[in-house]
């Protein structure tokens, strides 16, 4: 099997926002190797039913085969030089079952008949070892085979097939303008992945699908070294399950916002953003010292979907709830109990959200999951109440559905899936509201763009986030830039403060490149929507030191 | 061939990859490992596995242009086709201006990482660990979610200097989330060798049944300044960030905590309690690393903070060759000096405080003074008059791990930790801490 390699970014200058390193599954190749096309889906069905055979013949009741092919390719660049271009390739098979109730998996990159048959008998015999201190055997909610069908991410250009050259002049573009605007360092960064992904089970299903993400990010650093400081804004660029064309930085696609700023929606303006931030970072140097206490926050998508992410996507996790995480991620307070009431005010009556792999151009969106289950949208909170939560095929009978969610998932063919996070978007108003208009009503308020710091306890009540820009808001006008700004609240107080959220012409996607789950750790990549939304009398701390 | 080559196999086969070499210059990493994992949840087995995994990276140079390559078969012909390949991507790459030719063959010190008792693990014993865990727990009620994972492994490097450089090594981390039934208590150990003789399962539970029955009923304190006593896995995600920050590229760029005002760095000041000081040494017999760095440099014992002030900074290649220094490669281990206290002895001693035993979800703030936010987590307790009074409701801190070993008041006697942020093991002391920054509650348990 091929390890995971990591990519330090800390040597590669992109902020800590960052966590330490970042994954790069498989080997190191040219970029041609990119371009072969996929294996062919007979050939993979082939593949397939050797597995399935064997482990039927060595007494599995329950088989799927994922034959992988996952394709890499990552540019870091800073100012004037690029600093390394990753080309990745991984393939291989992973091949789970379940024997004597309990679950078997074993993996590997030898895909001839006789390594998928070798593979196979150790994934049964390790279901078989471990059955022994399994009290519980595994209950598998019904999912009818779907027979030999297709799913593609719809791009419009293959960001593999876009020349390299391109993308550096791209990226030296990006730099050459943020230096021009006042810059002292800038490191940018392109993201491509390419998930081709064969699904096989014993329930009949012969799944192909290829799947495409990329994420195009910046941070711009201005530095003053006579006093000794320094301000950086990171780019508020969305990561999006789409190809190369989210760079085309279409005028359409573009929300003007307040103050000269501007959001996107599905296409991208990397130089533009760049030149923003480098005049937004010098201003950061000057902004004034928030003083703390009890603000309404206004919150841009580009925000707010960081802190759906880890307040209502983590918590309402099924294998969280169940204690299936204590170890690490942890568990959540969204308990069954609390569900089972009916009542359970998550939020506030305006507080709609909804989990769903479906939404076009998100990072979550597939045909299947890699249970074979077919994908859906569901309520997570309606009106406030929490009504459901996230769940696979081997946990939704705990809710008393008899289907799946279809939120599986395996960053690798080497890695076993489990229960991943789908897309988990707020709804937008119903009324007509833009974020002007919402400025507008705010006494004392404050703006926040981008991601920043974040942090939340290991059962999702008490977070405190930063952001990547905030403007001060008096008597419904923006005047002027704040800094050391951070706000601290619970969760359900949170969302219960939820007043208003502008209309669906503000909507927009945020994402999650590299949200890691698990022992050992998987990555996935997932988007959360929303509009620019109110939360009123949020607690705002100053986080501005002083040292020596 | 086998997946763990011994140094003999190693050098042969790196000599054999580098004769197919017509770069100027050719370097070649190579590595081998095994790993295996056992995972549970709710006193029951989940997911389990096993991972093998060889790879041969080969980076070509001519002048400097430069080209990297990889592959996981290791016959004849993969070996030369991963050579052409880096070298066409070399040939077809711009101009690295910051690249520097590899270097000259080294001497390296001993150390040695590698035990038979933790390369001989089978999924058996990997499940009767476990087992003498799981009974500890299940006999009083509690659920516990556990993770034991093993990895024997080596790299290796050659160049065609004539450098060679091998490394083989072994490890083991054991963690553990012990939380009572009706959710109200929750205990946490982790342990990491690379001895698996010295990984005592049972002993381990005990700490962590230990810490979730005793933190049952938390009562809530407001937040605020308190003197706390961080036991060292506590400690090791806050000093984590200093670790990782000790570079002298981004100080003299002025954009790091290590920067000054004026456009210097902190080489040479005194930035904490003279008390402080972190070295990293390969040859450390309770953890031992490799005597290299990725590109062959040579390590050996280094300090990085001296009695307080800053002793090195790390220098890359380029960035040495550029300020005209020596270069000082990114550590391989942490050590922390301590003193002589126990825990029991540092509780002794406190009139009032907090007994922190885990932090949790530690992000980065401000990265200008290393403020960090996050939260304590499994076992937070109250002390007065020398003795501890009651278990106490998480806290969310900011604080900064530079102002914090300014406020020292102890230092106790060091131990090897599992970081629960990282992964990676240090040695490092349990210390007590006035004045430190909680700035809300939290209900989590």
């Amino acid at each position: 099997m091929k390890r995971r390699d990591f990519i330090q970014l800390s040597s590669m200058g992109l902020g800590a926002m960052m966590g330490a390193s970042i994954p790069v599954l498989g080997n190191v190749v040219p970029v041609e190797q990119l371009l072969e096309p996929a294996v062919d889906a007979a050939i993979k069905k082939k593949m397939a039913d050797v597995a399935l055979n064997v482990a039927k013949s060595k007494g599995a009741t329950y088989t799927d085969v994922r034959i992988g092919r996952y394709l890499q390719q990552y540019l870091f660049t800073r100012e004037t030089r690029v600093q390394n271009i990753v080309n990745a390739e991984s393939y291989g098979v992973g091949i789970r079952v379940i024997a004597n109730g309990t679950w078997g998996f074993a993996a590997t990159s030898d895909v001839s008949n006789e390594g998928i048959a070798k593979c196979t008998e150790t994934a049964v015999a390790i279901a078989k070892a471990n059955s022994k201190i399994q009290t519980e055997p595994v209950v598998l909610a019904p999912q009818k085979g779907v027979g030999e069908v297709t799913w593609k991410t719809p791009i419009k250009k293959n960001a593999f097939e876009v020349p390299v050259q391109e993308k550096i002049d791209l990226l030296m573009k990006v730099n050459g303008e943020a230096m021009k605007n006042g810059a002292g360092f800038v490191t940018s960064n392109l993201f491509f992945v390419n998930e081709q992904k064969y699904f096989a089970s014993s329930d009949g299903s012969y799944i192909d699908q290829d799947i495409h993400r990329i994420w195009p990010t910046f941070t711009v650093t201005a530095v003053d070294k006579q006093a000794g400081k320094f301000k950086s804004r990171d780019a508020i660029s969305s990561p999006m399950g789409m190809g190369y064309e989210y760079l085309d930085g279409l005028a359409s696609e573009k929300i003007a916002g307040p103050n000269g700023l501007v959001g996107y929606r599905n296409s991208y303006d990397m130089v533009e953003d760049a030149i923003m931030s480098a005049k937004q970072a010098k201003e950061k140097m000057t902004a004034k010292s928030v003083m703390p206490g009890k603000y309404d926050l206004v919150l841009d998508p580009n925000h707010l979907g960081l802190t759906i992410h880890e307040s209502v996507g983590h918590p309402t996790e099924l294998d969280r709830v169940l204690g299936y995480e204590a170890n690490y991620a942890g568990t959540s307070f969204a308990t069954l109990d609390k569900w089972k009431t009916k009542s359970f005010n998550y939020g506030s009556k305006q507080v709609n959200i909804v989990a769903d792999k479906t939404q076009p151009y998100t990072l979550g969106t597939v045909g299947y999951d890699d249970e074979g289950v077919p994908c859906k949208e569901w309520d997570l909170i309606k009106d406030g109440i929490l009504v459901n939560y996230q769940a696979i095929r081997d946990q939704v009978n705990i809710l008393g559905e008899n289907a799946s969610h279809g939120c599986c998932y395996a960053d690798n063919w080497n890695s076993v899936q489990f229960q991943r996070m789908p897309n988990v978007s707020l709804r937008p108003g119903k009324e007509k509201l833009n974020v002007q208009e919402m400025i507008k009503g705010v006494e004392k308020g404050i703006y926040i763009i981008g991601r920043g710091s974040y942090s939340i306890d290991q059962q999702r009540y008490n977070f405190q986030f930063g952001g990547q820009l905030f403007y001060e808001i008096k008597n419904g006008e923006i005047v002027g830039m704040l800094d050391d700004v951070a706000y601290q609240s619970n969760t359900q107080e949170f969302w219960n403060s939820c007043v208003q959220i502008c209309d669906k012409d503000d909507y927009r996607t945020f994402g999650s490149f590299f949200d890691g789950k698990g022992q050992p750790s998987q990555v996935s990549a997932v988007s959360h929507g929303s509009s620019t939304t109110r939360f009123n009398g949020v607690n705002i701390i100053n986080t501005g030191r002083k040292i020596g | 061939m086998a997946v763990i080559l011994t140094e003999e196999e190693a050098k042969a086969l790196l000599q054999k990859v580098l004769s197919f070499s017509k770069a100027d210059e050719c370097e070649v990493n190579l590595l081998g490992e095994i790993r295996g994992n056992l995972r549970y949840a709710r006193n029951e087995v989940s997911t389990s596995g096993a991972m093998t995994n060889k790879d041969i990276s080969v980076q070509s140079s001519f002048g400097k242009k430069v080209g990297v390559a990889s592959i996981d078969e290791f016959d004849d012909a993969s070996l030369e086709k991963v050579v052409r390949r880096s070298e066409e991507l070399a040939r077809l790459a711009p101009e690295n201006p910051e690249h520097v030719g590899v270097m000259e063959p080294q001497q390296y010190i001993k150390s040695n990482g590698y035990f038979e008792s933790t390369a001989s693990i089978t999924p058996d014993k990997r499940a009767e660990a476990v087992a003498k865990s799981l009974e500890l727990s299940s006999k009083q009620g509690l659920a516990a979610a556990g993770f034991l994972e093993d990895r024997k492994g080596f790299t290796a490097m050659m160049n065609s200097k004539g450098l060679f450089a091998y490394y083989k090594n072994t490890n083991v981390n054991f963690s553990l989330t012990v939380r009572t039934d009706d959710g109200t208590g929750s205990g946490y150990v982790a342990k990491g060798y690379n001895d698996f003789n010295k990984l005592d399962t049972a002993a381990a539970t005990k700490i962590a049944v230990q810490k979730s029955l005793a933190s049952k009923g938390a009562k809530a304190l407001e937040p605020g300044k308190y003197t706390v006593i961080l036991e060292p896995t506590a400690a090791s995600v806050l000093l984590e960030s200093i670790f990782f920050g000790m570079d002298a590229r981004s100080a003299d760029e002025g954009r790091s905590f290590f920067s000054k005002p004026g456009g210097k760095t902190k080489l040479g000041e005194k930035i904490v309690d003279e008390r402080v000081t972190f070295y990293s040494d390969p040859t450390h017999p309770d953890l031992p690393a490799a005597a290299w760095s990725g590109d062959g440099q040579p390590q050996a014992k280094t300090l990085w903070i001296d009695k307080g002030v800053v002793k090195n900074l790390s220098y890359s290649r380029f960035w040495a060759q550029k300020k005209g220094v020596k270069p000082v490669p990114n550590p391989n281990n942490m050590i922390m000096e301590g003193g002589t206290a126990t825990l029991d002895e540092m509780i002794k001693s406190t009139k009032r405080g907090i007994l922190v035993t885990k932090l949790w979800y530690i992000r980065p703030v401000d990265p200008q003074t290393l403020l960090l936010t996050g939260l304590t987590r499994d076992g937070t307790f109250y002390i007065e008059d020398g003795k501890i009074k009651y278990p106490i409701k998480n806290f969310r801190f900011n604080e900064s791990p530079i102002i914090m070993l300014n406020n020292l008041e102890t230092l106790g006697i060091p131990e090897r930790v599992v970081s629960t942020e990282s992964d990676l093991n240090y040695i490092l002391p349990p210390m007590k801490i006035r004045e430190f920054t909680f700035s809300s509650l939290s209900d989590a348990v």
